[in-house]
């Protein structure tokens, strides 16, 4: 009998996870204004009541789904009596209603670390955050009881089996990728949410960069990940090899990243020398939003896409008016707390401040040309204005230079100092660096395959010129230890998530230059005894083979590939699988992985005479495009556990002496 | 002028310069990059321009699929049902792509009224019409009702 009652069960809870959201949003912000600590005191056992009730909805939705109850329309829809065990469990984010709960489940854990972890903080302070925390989760929890009730019954007549998960997103992309980019979106809520605490309270200082560093490095982190996993997704999943897009959703979830990446690097001057606050607050609302956005554009059905689950127009508006009411109240109080005596901390042109402002700069005007191209056919055609699309080619024209930009900049800015460097020490620190990148960029395209290409050859200088100046920069910090090791340990770890972060964007470059301007491919029709020969491999199509999975039926083709230079062989099978429940057919790829080169390989089309379309493709270096994603989330984390965060949240708002010296400088009304 | 006043103006000057940049490459870059929709009926009229890069849609024409028997060429016809679209292309179909579903092709048109694909989607819809299509028909004065029983009566036709 219990059992049957789960789906209302987590009804229920779902809505007791409201009303707490709303105690969460009133009590501890009126608190905070009226100076009543009984107030502020409801924030936390609200964030924990919070969590704990939206966690048992998620459970309830997971356990319909493990028992196939398909009395419950969401279950019914997406899963199959057939589909193995772990897609069940992963079909629950793989619609619409199910991730907006996971969204509103990850919210509430976001927001239960923040309150859990913020002990050291003002009072007032954690309340304000605790408090927005709470509004936003309000939304959510709105937009999912209102308008995408993920536990709605298909009663009396309950189906037989499901209709099943669309056969594309049966893979373990879907396990790993939808969390890891939702842990990315919604992190960045508490950065949000400190950004507005810090304005409402007036508290706009050196220590609020402090607590909310970390914050933003995780979220971002996360974002890094789900982001360089949708890539990698995609390009084994589509069948097409490519690995970017620029399909709106794709733009969706950079957009966030690029303002946060920018985030990142105005937080460490606000920290370091107490300029660029406004500025960093204003980067902090820009996030959020461009997350909220994301959302939006993606569960709106405004877009059609393997993402876009719903097409509800009321979705859309809800999640458009939460949006407009987080941007609008976020930018009033913005423009009615911000700073309003500006702190001068002058700085000279040749200087780690003038560097990052540099790089804001740009990031702001790579985000505003992105987001142009996304929006720029949406608002036409809602304005009746025709349909219209911006294809790869206007993202690349402007994001390749301005990354190209970027790159100039950012060999410089490791080894920049605050406030002022003489030209003839930069010089001296970067000429050697500046020679080697340039010779070993023109130099190791003519080794690795014998002939010259201007943007491969630009790639790597790019990526060398990220690299080298660093590495000097390592070895004259470690000049003075008593050995290299010991200087070596003396560097904090933040130091060292920095490096591994443009080490990350610099092997991203490489992988990128390399693969976008080597790869080859090759479109064949094949039978068996055809041979294609492609960048020194031998493929043979052996035979075709037919065999049954789980929940599919599949052509399978079995290739032999030779490679003709090592003579060494192994076999390659890439299938046509036709999935039972749904009647679709889907490309399941052979890839042979590599370090240097992935071999890929997708059957097309069946041509009725024995052979069957095939794409065969080389890919160089393609790895090294996810690889590079997950050196830069590494070094996101590795900065979090530098011991200076650890000991601010000890030891709360207790500064040393040089901040507490900045701090008294600020004025904030 | 202050140093201070200097830096300030240096700084406005390359914000100017910067964003000054990107605005003229933005705009230059959506000019040239923007594809624009027409469906057979628009083409038909003439009102699509030649050799230049847009997107067709429409419902691939019962029985029209004809595959080279050697290489990978393919020669298929789109329809609104009002009128037709020839359209060649060379590669590998989406998996989806079948006859009496509906298309996006992006591609060129040529002067003799073919149009060159270098990309086929397929568009999937349960109204048995890609929404593009639906709209465009509608402006150029065909309800609904002119085509839609038609394309449900072959859609359903061709599924079972």
């Amino acid at each position: 009998m219990l059992i049957k009652m789960i789906p209302e069960l987590g009804h229920f809870a779902l809505i007791i996870a409201l009303l707490m959201a709303v105690v969460q949003t009133i009590m501890p912000l009126a608190g905070a204004t009226t100076r009543r600590p009984l107030w502020m005191a409801y924030g936390h056992p609200m964030a924990v009541g919070q969590f704990l009730f939206i966690a048992l909805a998620y459970l309830c939705l997971t356990t319909s789904y493990a028992v196939d109850d398909f009395s419950v329309a969401n279950v019914a829809n997406n899963s199959n009596s057939l589909l193995p065990w772990y897609y069940k469990l992963s079909a629950v984010w793989g619609n619409h209603e199910g991730s907006v709960l996971l969204w509103s489940l990850m919210l509430a854990g976001w927001g239960y670390a923040a309150s859990r972890f913020s002990a050291g903080l003002p009072r007032d302070m954690i309340a304000r955050v605790q408090g927005i925390m709470g509004f936003i989760s309000v939304g959510f929890l709105l937009f999912i009881l209102l308008t995408s009730n993920p536990f709605a019954r298909l009663l009396p007549n309950v189906p037989h089996d499901g209709a099943d998960l669309n056969p594309l997103l049966q893979d373990v992309g879907l396990i790993v990728h939808p969390p890891m980019l939702y842990m990315g979106y919604v992190g960045f809520s508490v950065v949000f949410a400190f950004a507005i605490a810090a304005l409402l309270g007036g508290r706009l200082d050196a220590a609020w960069t402090r607590w909310a560093r970390p914050w933003t490095n995780i979220a971002w982190a996360f974002l890094t990940v789900g982001i360089a996993l949708g890539s990698w997704w995609a390009y084994y999943e589509l069948g097409w090899g490519g690995w970017w897009f620029w399909d709106p959703v794709e733009n969706a979830s950079l957009l966030p990243w690029l303002t946060g990446t920018a985030l990142i690097h105005s937080l460490a001057v606000t920290e370091k020398r107490g300029s660029f606050k406004s500025w960093t607050v204003l980067l902090a609302i820009f996030t959020f939003s461009l997350s909220l956005m994301g959302t939006f554009l993606v569960r709106s059905g405004v877009l059609t896409s393997v993402h876009a689950f719903a097409n509800d127009p009321s979705r859309g508006l809800f999640i458009l008016v939460l949006l407009a009411i987080t941007v609008t109240l976020s930018l009033g109080i913005f423009a009615l707390r911000a700073p309003r005596v500006s702190h001068h901390v002058s700085f000279s042109w040749l200087s780690r401040d003038a560097l990052l402002l540099v790089n804001n700069i740009l990031l702001v005007i790579m985000t505003v040309t992105i987001l142009l191209g996304t929006l720029y056919p949406l608002i036409l055609d809602s304005l009746g204005l025709g349909k219209i699309s911006v294809g790869p080619p206007y993202f690349n024209a402007l994001f390749v230079p301005l990354t190209v930009i970027m790159c100039i900049f950012m060999g410089l800015g490791p080894v920049a100092r605050w406030k002022r460097m003489a030209p003839r020490e930069v010089i001296g620190k970067l000429w050697l660096a500046g020679g080697a990148a340039l010779t070993l960029g023109v130099v190791l395209p003519l080794i690795y395959r014998g002939e010259w290409n201007l943007w491969a050859s630009l790639g790597i200088v790019a990526a060398l010129w990220i690299v080298l100046p660093m590495m000097r920069d390592l070895v004259d910090k470690t000049r003075h230890g008593t050995t290299r090791l010991a200087g070596l340990r003396k560097l904090s770890l933040a130091y060292w998530g920095m490096v591994l972060g443009h080490l990350g964007i610099a092997v991203t470059i490489v992988g990128v230059a390399v693969v976008s301007n080597y790869a080859s491919e090759r479109t064949v029709r094949m039978a068996p005894g055809t041979t294609v020969e492609i960048a020194g491999y031998r493929f043979t199509m052996n035979e075709l083979v037919s065999r049954r999975g789980a929940n599919f039926i599949a052509d399978t083709a079995v290739l032999d590939v030779h490679n003709i230079d090592s003579g060494r062989h192994f076999q390659m099978r890439p299938e046509k699988r036709f999935y039972l429940a749904t009647g679709m057919p889907m490309t399941q790829v052979a890839l042979r992985p590599g370090l240097l080169r992935d071999l890929y390989v997708a059957m097309g089309e069946d041509l009725k005479d024995g052979s069957w379309a095939m794409r065969i493709q080389y890919k160089p270096f393609v790895r090294w495009l996810w690889l590079g994603g997950l050196l830069m989330a590494l070094g996101g984390v590795l900065a979090i556990i530098d011991k200076r965060y650890r000991r601010t949240q000890a030891a709360g708002h207790a500064q040393p002496a040089s901040r507490q010296h900045i701090e008294a400088q600020e004025v904030t009304p | 002028m202050t140093p201070k006043r200097r830096q300030k103006l240096l700084v406005i000057l390359g914000c100017l310069v910067l964003a000054g940049l990107a605005v003229g490459l933005t705009l230059y870059a959506l000019r040239a990059n923007i594809n624009l929709f027409f469906s057979p009926v628009q083409i038909a009229q003439g009102d699509a321009p030649v050799e230049r890069t847009i997107r067709a849609g429409g419902m691939v024409k019962e029985g029209s699929v004809i595959r080279d028997p050697q290489s990978l060429d393919v020669e298929f016809q789109i329809t609104d049902y009002v009128d037709e679209l020839a359209v060649a292309y060379s590669g590998i179909l989406p998996d989806l792509f079948r006859e009496g579903q509906g298309v996006v092709v992006i591609g060129k048109l040529l002067a003799n009224g073919q149009f060159m694909a270098d990309k086929v989607l397929a568009r999937h819809d349960e109204n048995y019409m890609p929404p593009e299509v639906a709209q465009a028909l509608e402006e150029a004065g065909y309800s609904a009702a002119d085509y839609q029983a038609k394309a449900a009566e072959v859609g359903q036709r061709l599924e079972l």
